[in-house]
């Protein structure tokens, strides 16, 4: 078994009202940053996991994602890269 | 009647829910800790107020696999009462005891205040002591109070007079100055469908005698004695 080291990006669904985006967003534009059209920020989890394969790696993050990480209500999760730890 | 109040690490109003429903309500009342896998044959569940976890990844998203949490849902699909005020509301919905869930506040700070609440809906079980259209003035304290579901659980809650707590102003009028935290159609408490799952935002525990500043909270108790007995 080797390890490796999964990164999830976790973010509000789109459509719903994300209060610390439109902050960043609005105070981008003040900034002078008029083409950032939206922001949405959500967390960043580094996961290092035991698996035979990356492929295995990804299933156990997404069955992790569906259980616990995500809240399929209201979030959207991404599998962004599997690297060997 | 048996009440059990669930702790959790974190849990900080499950004192004030033990008061409200022993010296207010005169009812038995016992502690259960997040371990128990015993409910001490409790008529009532109540998961209080508080920061489970230290809200870690997501308000209620690791209290909901702690051990009782197994009994809660074995409890609520008996159909017997369960009650779950602000952090406990956010238990209910990661648990899926409720639709929907509680995001951050739409202002992004921490509210604590006095807010208006409507009765609304059919939930006998927690509502018969109060007038449907009952304005009450109950207290909140929450940073993740934002109810969210998409369009269809929303229609459907309402169609099923689900929603029995919306965020109103002294009159009753619900409007956008009135909602504390900018939840969806301006609800504050929702039940089940089959209305045994009871989940709010305000706390109705701090709100059972005059020296609190209010007793509005207190016939939202007082309803379970009636309809499931004393």
């Amino acid at each position: 078994m080797s390890r490796f080291r999964v990164s999830v990006h976790i973010v509000p669904r789109k459509g719903l009202l994300d209060p610390q985006g439109k902050a960043v967003t609005d105070a981008l534009h003040a900034l002078g940053f008029s083409d950032v059209a939206d922001t949405r920020i959500g967390r960043h989890l580094v996961l290092d996991v035991k698996a035979d394969s990356a492929a295995a790696a990804e299933v156990s993050v997404k069955a992790m994602c569906d259980k616990l990480l995500a809240n399929p209500v209201t979030e959207d999760f991404e599998i962004v890269s599997t690297v060997t730890a | 009647m048996k009440f059990g109040i669930v702790t959790f690490p974190g849990s900080n109003c499950d004192v004030d829910a033990m008061h409200a429903v022993t010296d207010q309500l005169g009812q038995t009342a016992v502690s259960l800790w997040h371990r128990d896998h015993d409910t001490q044959g409790c008529d009532v569940l109540i998961l209080p107020g508080g920061f489970s976890y230290g809200d870690a990844l997501r308000a209620g998203a690791i209290a909901r696999f702690s051990p009782i949490m197994q009994e809660v849902v074995a409890h609520a699909e008996r159909g017997a009462p369960v009650i779950g005020i602000c952090n406990g509301f956010q238990i209910l919905c990661e648990s899926h005891l409720l639709p929907g869930a509680l995001m951050r506040n739409a202002g992004l700070k921490f509210v604590c205040d006095w807010v208006h609440v409507r009765v609304e809906g059919c939930a006998p079980m927690f509502l018969n002591s109060y007038q449907s259209g009952q304005v009450l003035r109950v207290p909140v304290a929450h940073g993740e109070g934002r109810f969210a579901a998409d369009d269809a659980t929303l229609d459907l809650l309402e169609g099923n007079g689900q929603v029995v707590f919306r965020y109103c102003d002294a009159a009753g009028h619900v409007t956008e100055a009135s909602n504390p935290n900018g939840a969806l159609r301006g609800i504050a408490g929702i039940t089940n469908a089959a209305g045994n799952v009871l989940g709010m935002m305000p706390h109705p525990e701090r709100a059972v005698e005059s020296l609190l500043g209010s007793t509005d909270g207190l016939p939202l108790f007082e309803s379970l004695l009636s309809r499931v007995g004393a």
